[in-house]
Order: structure tokens, then sequence, then C-alpha cells
């Protein structure tokens, strides 16, 4: 997170913005905004040292619903585009957000370099099994056997497993929440920003209206019986033999986060064409 | 012995024969002794063991691209010459060294008739210890062209000090026998001294110089992803960016590159990446984003020959489409093109204050001709353009990110500022930044961004034109230099006349061009394209005479100015 002081006495209505989302009526995102707002108010950011980055979906709408700084770009660039932005402007906290398909699919390479460099940023994929904003196409994550329009029968293919890939390439601090609740995933969501280096939290967030199936995730979901490890032998084994439905911090790391080589100008202008001369 | 103005040497053998080597030290040499000088190499795309040719011209007088043919070449061997040899044009006049046991003459040679001497190059080296025959065809190539002993052992000295002195001795003892070896030979030519001048020069590729005017315009951040002809610009502005206060950042792939060079201006950093076609290909849809987004970044493009992978160590001016029209949308951007080594610095510099000025993307068209050729060169005048990008600062009320202002640019806040905080987006948005579908939105955000590019006042350097005949030879990037001699050498004949270069290709300027053309009856395009990209481009948005030709070839092959001469001289009204 930044090294700003941060503001005190913040409300999490403080850090919503006036537009109003574009999601459908029972949406899980709604509750990652509400999760966001929470844990900025809680952390007591300052707006404008918090930048807020995503890509395309349905998920990578919430920048504009903060009152932070955002950026909304092109899909699956999310995490390139943060990279940028943080190892130039170190002082910024800089949360992404991302979906399954955004995330997982187009912006799978980039998932696994972010995790590798473990540079000082939190990585929030809302993971709802599906496509939504092109209408029900099946993502990385979605089950093999659901029934598709552009995959009659289903994929027949296995699920990506996200947390494992996270935590095989490198990532600091992995987590599972639950959109339905949104305090608990506030919780996740401080304890991720303040953690150094690359943060991951997939939020499982329900697709009401191309997955009404998610809505049983209500009752599906259960805290992990352990508290975090910082082992990722046994972070891995935990995660790969877990029912999908463990909430709660999975992993906390220890590796040194990158720190962006950037110096003071040592040499003035004018001494760089030095090199030119015959 | 007659003086030339201008003399060319082609120094050939395969990769790890050290003709490269040799090329560097005769060119330095002769540049540190008051000559101008170009140094092109053809290498196949082998890391070791491939073919390689040093090509140098050295002149009295400044000069941006190679010569009709070479008058000396020599071959330390011949084994994969072939593959270059059109490359590597002699005439019958032409001195070609060879060692006998080299390999058979290339085709180039024996066709054009050219003078044959045998020298055994590698059985001279043997008798050095620690001998190279590079050491030994550098010493001919100085000695036939009238370069002293001193300054070439002054460059070795330089250049071979962090491999000892054993190493310095052994090839200045090769030196000296080439130099031995030549006194026998009749050149019949000698290159003319160098005119005394007190400017300062520079041994230098466009690559570098193309880094040294990233940073003068204000860069101080690179995203980079190898590729080449490219990597030297990256592999120049890692340390120098340091050494500044700023940064490169190694991405994991292009795609990544531009988005985080938007990243990193977004918040407020001057930002640059520089690739070739395929990369340029990767990054086309984040160059719509930085455009929608109006957020200014400055993309490299040293282009080579294409599609697809093509052949990546040689040139091609064939990108030119993609960079004028790649980008989905109606999306108004800049895409600006250097003219010699020495004009990467300035047309670099010129993108990034232009990028930043008018918030959007710039695409440089840079060359491999002009990206790796060397050039010694009078240091380039100092110019004032230096990156100032419109900011919001004190931000009363909502702000306004992308406000309809005057002149079309609105100012930016950077994350940081209290009050400024929008998202930048590259859907559809209206003043605030908040995304719309809406008709009036849309249209009015469009109108925004080109009015922003069309009402700047770009001033003269938007093209180099000279001359002013009633036939105007119109060319662009690295090409103007070729076009440039040609013209000269007609102007001795009696011929007028005029060069028309733009250096600014987007947005359009119909209204210079045609001031450019006033009094123009035909016109000769010349380009290195197979679709005469360029042609078509003139022909789309501008007001061209009646009278038309083309003169366009693909890569690899240089555009030579006897040919340019040759298609003026053969077009009688």
């Amino acid at each position: 997170m930044s090294s700003i002081e941060p503001r005190l006495a913040c409300k999490p209505a403080d850090y919503k913005s006036n537009v109003n989302p574009i999601w459908c009526p029972g949406c899980g995102d709604y509750h990652v905004l509400m999760s966001f707002t929470r844990a900025f108010a809680q952390l007591g950011l300052a707006p404008e040292n918090t930048v807020v980055v995503s890509g395309i979906g349905c998920s990578s709408r919430i920048p504009a619903y903060t009152n932070c700084y955002g950026f909304h770009g092109v899909h699956g660039r999310s995490l390139a585009l943060a990279t940028g932005l943080k190892v130039s402007r170190p002082d910024l906290t800089v949360v992404v957000a991302s979906g399954d398909g955004d995330g997982y699919s187009i912006g799978g390479n980039h998932f696994l370099h972010a995790c590798r460099r473990n540079i000082d940023m939190t990585y929030v994929v809302m993971d709802n099994r599906v496509y939504g904003m092109t209408k029900g196409q099946p993502s990385p994550t979605t089950e093999p056997d659901f029934d598709t329009a552009l995959s009659p029968g289903g994929t027949g293919l296995s699920p990506f497993h996200p947390l494992v890939i996270a935590l095989a390439s490198g990532a600091n601090f992995v987590a599972r929440a639950f959109s339905g609740e949104p305090n608990e995933t506030a919780n996740i969501l401080v304890e991720a920003i303040k953690h150094p280096g690359f943060s991951f939290v997939e939020i499982l967030s329900p697709c009401v209206t191309f997955r009404p199936d998610e809505r049983d995730w209500k009752s599906q979901v259960h805290p992990a019986p352990v508290g975090p490890t910082s082992d990722p032998a046994k972070a891995a084994r935990r995660i790969m033999t877990d029912d999908g439905f463990n909430i709660g911090i999975l992993y906390r790391g220890a590796r040194a986060p990158y720190r962006p080589k950037i110096a003071n100008a040592t040499v003035d202008l004018a001494e760089l064409e030095k090199d030119f001369e015959l | 012995m007659p003086n030339a103005e201008s003399l060319s040497v082609a120094i050939i053998g395969s990769g790890g024969a050290g003709a490269l080597t040799a090329g560097n030290m005769l060119l330095e040499a002769a540049c540190a002794a008051g000559w101008h000088g170009l140094m092109t190499r053809t290498v196949g795309p082998q890391i070791r063991g491939g073919e390689a040719a040093a090509l140098i011209r050295l002149a009295t007088h400044p000069i941006d691209c190679m010569a009709d043919r070479f008058d000396l070449m020599i071959g330390i061997d011949w084994l994969n010459a072939n593959r270059f040899g059109a490359e590597i044009e002699v005439a019958a006049s032409s001195l070609i060294v060879s060692d006998p046991r080299g390999g058979d003459l290339p085709t180039v040679v024996t066709r054009a008739g050219a003078r044959v001497v045998e020298l055994p190059l590698k059985e001279m080296a043997k008798e050095i210890p620690g001998g190279r025959p590079n050491m030994i065809a550098l010493g001919i190539a100085a000695r036939l062209l009238g370069l002293g002993e001193e300054p070439l052992i002054r460059v070795i000295t330089k250049q071979l000090a962090s491999k000892g002195q054993g190493a310095i001795d052994a090839s200045c003892a090769g030196l000296k026998a080439g130099f031995a070896a030549a006194a026998n030979l009749d050149f019949g030519v000698t290159l003319a001294s160098p005119k005394p001048s007190t400017a300062k020069r520079w041994l230098v590729s466009g690559n570098e110089t193309t880094g040294l005017g990233a940073i003068r315009g204000g860069v101080r951040f690179a995203a980079a992803y190898p590729i080449t002809p490219a990597s030297e610009i990256l592999e120049w502005l890692a340390p120098n960016l340091a050494k500044v206060g700023g940064s490169l950042f190694q991405a994991e792939d292009e795609l990544a590159a531009i988005n985080m060079i938007i990243g990193a201006s977004y918040g407020g950093t001057p930002a640059l990446t520089a690739t070739s076609g395929p990369g340029l290909s990767l990054m086309i849809e984040a160059l719509g984003l930085a455009t929608a987004a109006e957020v200014p970044i400055v993309v490299i493009d040293v282009m080579r020959a294409g599609p697809s992978t093509g052949i990546p160590t040689k040139s091609e001016q064939a990108d030119l489409n993609i960079a004028v029209y790649g980008l989905h949308g109606d999306a108004p951007h800049l895409v600006v093109a250097p003219q010699s080594v020495s004009d990467c610095l300035f047309t670099t510099q010129w993108a990034v204050y232009l990028a930043e000025a008018l918030q959007t993307s710039a695409i440089v068209l840079s060359d491999q001709f002009v990206g790796q050729a060397v050039a010694a060169i009078d240091r380039p005048a100092d110019v004032a353009f230096i990156g100032q990008r419109a900011r919001a600062t004190e931000i009363a009320g909502t702000y306004q990110r992308y406000a309809i202002a005057a002149g079309g640019v609105s100012p930016m806040a950077i994350p940081g500022t209290r009050g400024g905080q929008y998202t930048a987006d590259g859907l559809t948005h209206n003043e605030r930044g908040t995304p719309t579908s809406s008709e009036n939105d849309h249209s009015r955000q469009l109108d925004k961004r080109r009015s922003k590019l069309d009402s700047f006042a770009y001033g003269d350097h938007w093209a180099t034109i000279e001359g002013d005949g009633d036939l105007a030879v119109i060319t662009w990037g690295s090409l103007t230099g070729a076009v440039r001699e040609a013209i000269d050498r007609l102007r001795h004949s009696g011929m007028n006349l005029r060069l028309i270069a733009p250096r600014l290709l987007l947005p359009i300027q119909p209204e210079r061009l045609k001031a450019a053309l006033a009094g123009v009856k035909r016109a000769l395009v010349v380009e290195q394209s197979h679709g005469a990209q360029f042609h078509r481009y003139l022909r789309a948005h501008y007001d061209l005479p009646s009278d038309v030709r083309v003169l366009n070839r693909p890569g690899p092959l240089p555009i030579r100015p006897s040919e340019i001469v040759e298609a003026i001289m053969g077009w009688r009204t």
C-alpha cells in the first residue's frame, strides 16, 4: 500500500462515486464494491493516492464506482498497466480489479508474471465462472459440463485453478473471499492491501443472470478450517485438496517485494552524449 | 592519384571472422581523422556463424545514405557472400581483394568484371602470434583509402583495452602487415582530405540517438520487450534512464509493454516503448486506448522487412499503413518519421513533446537502416522541445477530465492531486470521464480528439523541403538521404529539382503540402515498400500533380541514389 500517511476518520461512503453501476440486480459485484469502500475506509486511504485499475468485463466496471483515481483499460491488460503505474509511482496504493475471463483467459500471461514479480499491489478477481458481459460463455473457471450456446453440452475441459497457479508463480498473499460476506471480504482486502508484495484475492461473486445456480454459493462457502500458512507447499496442498469454498487468507508469504530501482538523477542531461563523442 | 570525395568499402567474412570488428575500427579511425562516415552491417539471422559484412562509406562531407556501389571489397572468405550479393554491388573499376582459400568469388563480382587481387590473408595472419585476418583486411583498407596507421592504432588500443596488451599487439602487427601488403596494390584512387572543421563529432547509431532524443524530450519510463532491430534503443535507455532518475522495466510481451507505459504516463511520467513491426501489431489495441483515454505515449517502430517475421535484420518502409490506419475506430494520433541517424534524435524528442502537448499516442517510424547504421555526424543542434503536459493542479468542484476546451486539450489530473480523481476509460465517455453510449458525447469527444491535433501549430519541422524545381521528388523516412544525394548530383548537371519529405505523417497537412507543391508539374514518389504504401497514402490525402511516377521496391535492397537519378533522367517530358 501507499507509503503516504492515511487520512483518518473516513467512512465507506467517502469512497463511493455517484456513478450508478450497470450491474444486474442481485449481482455479487455490488457487494464487492461495498467491500472495497469498507476496506479503504478501514485503512483510511486517501482517495487521491489510491488507484483502482481494471480491464474489461462486468467486474472491471468497478473503478468508476469508487471515488479514487481509476483506469478502465483494455481487455486482459490491467496488471500490466498497473505494473507500469506502480513501478513509476511507488507512492500510490494500487488495487487491480478483474474477472475470470479478463484475468485468467485473455490476461493469463500477465497474471503469472505479476505473481512472479511480486510488486506491491493487490489483485482482486471477481470469479463468477462465466463471461457475463457477452452473455454467458464459458470462462477458464467454468465447470466442464456447463452448457452454453458457445459450448453445447459443456466444454469438457477441466477448470483452471487460479489460487494454486498464483502460489506456484510467486504471489505473496493468497486468499479466497465470498462477495455475499462483505464484512469478511473487506477484512481480507485490508490484510491484502497491507501485506507487502503481490496480494491475490479471489472473490467468488455470483452471476445471478447467467449462473443462477451460483445463488447456492451462500450455503456452500465456509471459513477455512485453519489459518494462513507461510509455507507455500503446505498452502498448495490445502488449496488443491479443498472443496473450492474455503474462505479466508490461505497463504501469507514473506518474499521481499520488488522495489523499483528509481534513483535520483545522478548526471546532468548533457552528460549522456559523452559516450557518443569521438 | 585522383582524389574522391566519397569512397565505399565492404569487408566480408562469415560470422566470427571479425569483419564487423574491422569495419567498426575503420569507421572510428577515419571519423576521428575528420572524415564523415556511415556503416551498415548485413548479417543473417544466425547469432554466430552466418554471413556478415561491414559496409562502410567514408566521405569529406556529411552523408545519409550508402553509395551506389563499393569501390573496394575485401573478402576474408566468401562462404556466404552470395546470400547478400545484391546488397554489395561492385563495378568493373572496383578492386576486390580476395583470399584464394576463401572460397569462390560471389557472382556479383564475376558478373561486374571487377579487378581481383589475391592475397593470402589467413596465411599472413598465421605468421603473427595471435594474428587474425580481419586486422590484415583492416590494414589493407586503411592504406588504400589513404588513412595513416596512427589513428588506427589508437582505435585498436582503445577498443581492445579490455582484452590485454597481447591482443592489442597482435592486432597492430596484423594492421601493419596489411599496410605493407597494400603498398603493392594499385587502387587508382584515394579519399580526398577531410575539410577542416571545429564541429563536435559523434559516432552513433540511429537507435542510440533515438534513445537520447527520448530522454531529452522528457521520457523517464520505458517498458521493454526485446525485438530486432529495436533492442539497442532499449539497451541504451536502460542504464541512461537510471542516470537521470528514470527507469526501464522489462515486460513479459509487447501487450504488457505498451500497457505499462500507459500506466506510467497516467501516473504522470512521460513514457515510451520501442519495437518493430510484429510488436507494433500487438500494441495497436492499446494505442487506441491511449488515444481514447488521452494518455500521452510514444512508440518507436524500427521497421524491418515484413509481413510476419519477415527479415528481422533488414530494412523496409512497409509499416506505414499499420501506423497510419491500424487503429480501429476513428483514432487521431501522431505518426512521425526520422530522416537520418542525426534526425532520429530530433524526431524522437519532437514526438515526445507532441505526445505530451497533445495528450495522445505518437508512433515514430524509424527503420533498420537508420536505426542500426553507425554514422559519424556533427553534433546535432540542441532544440527546445521538452514535453510539457497541461496538468490540473488546483481543482474546484467536480473535475472534468475530458472538458471540451478551446484547442481540444484539457488539463490532466495526476494521481496524488486531491479532488482530481477520475477514471480514465477506453469506453466512450462524457466530459467527466463517465462511460456513456450517447451519440452526443461520442461525437463531442471524437471532435475534441480530432481538433486538438488539427489545430496545433507543428511549425516547419513537419517536412524537409529543399529546392524549387517543377519536378518534385517526394519521399519519407530514411530514404530522404538517398533522394537528396540524387538531387544534388542532378543539380550539378544543371537540373533543378525539389525534395519534399514529410516528417509528420499524421495528422495530415494538406495545406502545407499544397504550398510545398506550388509550381510542381511532375512528382516522383520514392519509397521502400512493395505495395507503394506511401504513394497510396499521398493519393488518399493530398492533391498531387497530374503527372506522378513511383519508384518503389521492397526491402532489403536499399534504393540507391543512382536509381533515383536514372528514374528522373529516363522521365523525358
